[in-house]
């Protein structure tokens, strides 16, 4: 009976065909990615976004309320505080709208981020019990987080709707957005995230990191307040294109800032090359730390 | 026929001890690297100190290991605790890395050194054994394939669309157990972990992993159940103190792992073994011996053990409790006995001092071990505490122990017991045939 489902088996594996050899040693240096291997553990990669996303919303009472919630108190706070009390300009859009579809892809950004720098210290114990690809666990934590965003797009569009607001053709640009952000998150996630498995303190610094970085991109202000002379260096944040870029393309505030995107496109490619090449070369010492 | 697992020259170190140990937090790591030019100033003052200093940081968790495995062949790697078992199975499943040396293997490796990684209680058995599947390095349609016959194995077909959160520890493990034994790998590397859970259970793992090897799969089994290696294994590789003791046929490779106390001596030396407390006193050797006082590899069931300690202590300590702490090899506390419910009171000067436990008519089931912890405290803040220090081993001696069944599911230990029919109130009897 097994040996007949072993030999099914076989045919399903092209793999199994040719003897399948393996060597075990010391890697030294610097390692980039294995495709191969990441593409055969592409149904691991699946099933542990899946598990994110349904432990996300089984484990809380609201549910699926969370994605909309976080942006939509933020927003409320930010409207009364920043709109109402100071008076904050926002681009000649109700303040409310405003701040929303900014905070649609920074709570996206932020969530990531700290989704991915926990992804190794929360699954600690697959780590030290079984051998996979240990990128899949950054990686399925931004794409589980891409669910949230949905969510909360769907928000904004009905928000959308009440001021009567209609979206400009720069809506095209979305995706690239989105893109540039999962690019910084897991970049930045996964120097955090190999950081956070050897010192215990990273945590910590993670969420206080998340807290300024809101302040170094256009959430709560329009990026017109920043001075000329900076503005290059301030959309060196790749933030500072996207939440800009989602108020062109949605709101019509202001024409598509191309060279903040591309700027931020940039950065986010280097950000996550960088977070590649720190995890690869971190990723052997993980289970004996973990 | 070449192998299909070549190990040669395999080593691990890790990296122990207080001095250079590894900042593990980054306010940590900050502080040891400004203070690093003066640490380094200090070691080029002295190099021959230093260098015996890092080589002492250093563990060899397992050292220059070579071995070959063929295919179709069973082979048990046996060894105590520390002897390089875990850290041989992990460098094997790639879930860490040698230091040097190289293993190469031809063919598809599963292992399993736990069932069940990942089981999420949130999750579906459905989803669960998907997710499990995947970590375990098999494909969806793989998993589709077998989905019904794992099913089946595992016996909760009825449960498999409710969270895993509701199920009961058994069905946990049943469902676990039935993914990975539907792995379909050449080499399967196992870890003894895997035969715990009920008798009925084992029972399962065992005659799964029968089947499996009648198929001609090659497996790997890490144990120091003797008796398991015995009956699955056609040969046999010990490990000791992180280097290959022996490498040979299943019988004399169980000879060599018995002789190996004979050889070190029975007095095990602490100085170096992990611990914890504040210092001012510490356990530094461990023996057993017998009620003679003589040192005893095994206890003859049902006769007296002798535990015997000898401390260093460095400050005067007054009423000190000491606690011998006995564990099952898995790892479960069997019993703790301490000197203050023996009304003992212990007062040390500073020196030397050795001190005894005895344990009256033992009755350990043959074949079995129960691990020895030590731990000494005084009004309340733990003094010394070292776990696993040696191990008191059983062997049947005579007609009456041979009675006691070796199975672990019966429990490590047996009692005095006496059977009989009731005769000494049979006013009971009356009431209950009253009653009915």
């Amino acid at each position: 009976m097994n040996a007949k489902i072993g030999m099914l088996s076989q045919k399903q594996e092209p793999g199994a065909k040719l003897p399948h050899e393996m060597l075990i040693r010391r890697t030294e240096g610097w390692q980039l990615i294995n495709l191969s291997e990441l593409y055969r553990y592409r149904d691991l990669l699946w099933f542990l976004t899946w598990k994110n996303v349904k432990v996300l919303y089984a484990q809380s009472v609201i549910g699926i309320g969370w994605a909309v919630l976080q942006p939509l108190l933020s927003m409320l706070v930010f409207t009364i505080v920043f709109g109402m009390f100071a008076k904050m300009e926002s681009d000649g859009v109700p303040y409310a709208l405003f701040s929303f579809c900014a905070l649609v892809p920074w709570a996206y950004f932020s969530n990531s981020l700290l989704e991915t720098g926990n992804s190794l210290v929360a699954q600690a114990d697959m780590l030290s019990k079984v051998y996979f690809p240990r990128l899949v666990l950054p990686l399925s934590a931004i794409l589980a987080k891409l669910v949230d965003l949905g969510i909360a797009l769907v928000v904004l569009a009905g928000m959308m709707l009440w001021y009567q607001r209609a979206p400009t053709i720069g809506i095209v640009v979305l995706p690239l957005l989105v893109v540039i952000m999962m690019m910084t998150a897991g970049g930045l996630g996964m120097i955090l995230t190999s950081l956070a498995i050897q010192y215990r303190d990273v945590k910590h610094a993670m969420n206080f990191l998340v807290q300024l970085l809101m302040y170094a991109a256009p959430v709560v202000y329009p990026a017109s307040f920043v001075p000329e002379w900076l503005q290059p260096y301030y959309a060196l944040n790749p933030m500072v294109g996207v939440i800009e870029g989602f108020r062109a393309a949605l709101l019509g505030t202001r024409p598509m800032p191309w060279d903040w995107i591309l700027t931020g496109f940039l950065i986010a490619i280097v950000v996550f090359l960088i977070g590649l090449l720190q995890f690869r070369s971190q990723e052997r010492i993980f289970a004996d730390v973990a | 026929m070449s192998p299909v697992i070549q190990v040669s020259n395999l080593s691990k170190a890790y990296r122990i001890g207080k001095k250079l140990e590894r900042a593990d937090s980054l306010v940590g790591l900050l502080r040891d690297t400004l203070t690093a030019p003066l640490r380094n100033l200090r070691m080029m003052r002295h190099p021959a100190s230093a260098e015996s200093e890092r080589d002492k940081e250093l563990h060899w968790a397992l050292r220059d290991v070579s071995f070959d495995l063929q295919k179709g062949e069973v082979l048990g790697v046996i060894g105590r605790n520390g002897a390089g078992k875990s850290t041989l199975l992990k460098i094997l499943s790639r879930i860490s890395e040698p230091t040097s040396g190289e293993v190469k293997i031809t063919g598809r490796v599963a292992s399993l050194l736990e069932v069940g990684t990942g089981f999420h209680p949130e999750l579906t058995g459905r989803e669960n054994v998907y997710l499990n599947g995947t970590i375990l390095g098999m494909r969806k349609k793989e998993i589709d394939h077998k989905f019904d016959e794992i099913a089946e194995f595992s016996g909760v077909e009825k449960f498999l669309d409710t969270a895993v959160k509701r199920y009961s520890s058994g069905m946990k493990v049943r469902l676990a157990f039935a993914v990975a034994a539907h792995l379909d790998p050449e080499i399967l590397i196992i870890d003894e972990v895997l035969a715990v859970g009920d008798a009925s259970f084992q029972k399962r793992c065992i005659d799964r992993m029968l089947e499996i090897s009648r198929e001609g799969r090659t497996i790997l089994f890490v144990s120091h159940n003797i008796d398991l290696v015995d009956r699955l294994c056609n040969r046999a590789i010990v490990l000791r103190g992180g280097g290959l003791e022996f490498k040979g046929n299943v019988q004399d490779a169980i000879a060599c792992y018995m002789a190996e106390d004979s050889q070190q001596g029975t007095v095990r030396d602490l100085t170096r073994h992990v611990r914890s407390g504040d210092g001012r006193a510490r356990f530094v050797q461990v023996e057993i011996q017998n009620a003679a006082g003589h040192p005893c590899d095994f206890h003859s069931i049902g006769e007296t053990v002798r535990v015997v300690m000898t401390l260093d202590v460095n400050f005067e300590l007054k009423d000190v409790g000491i606690a011998v702490v006995l564990s099952s090899a898995s790892g479960n506390r069997v019993v703790t006995s301490w000197n203050r419910e023996a009304d003992t009171s212990f007062h040390f000067n500073q020196g030397q001092h050795r001190i005894y436990c005895e344990f009256e008519d033992l009755k350990l089931r043959p074949g079995h071990e129960l691990w020895v912890s030590l731990w000494m405290e005084d009004t309340g803040s733990v003094v010394d505490h070292v776990e696993s220090v040696t191990e008191i081993r059983s062997r049947a001696h005579d007609e009456a122990s041979r009675k006691l069944s070796t199975d672990r599911a019966q429990g490590v230990i047996a009692l005095n017991q006496r059977w009989g029919l009731d005769r000494r109130n049979p006013a009971t009897t009356k009431n209950l045939g009253g009653s009915l």
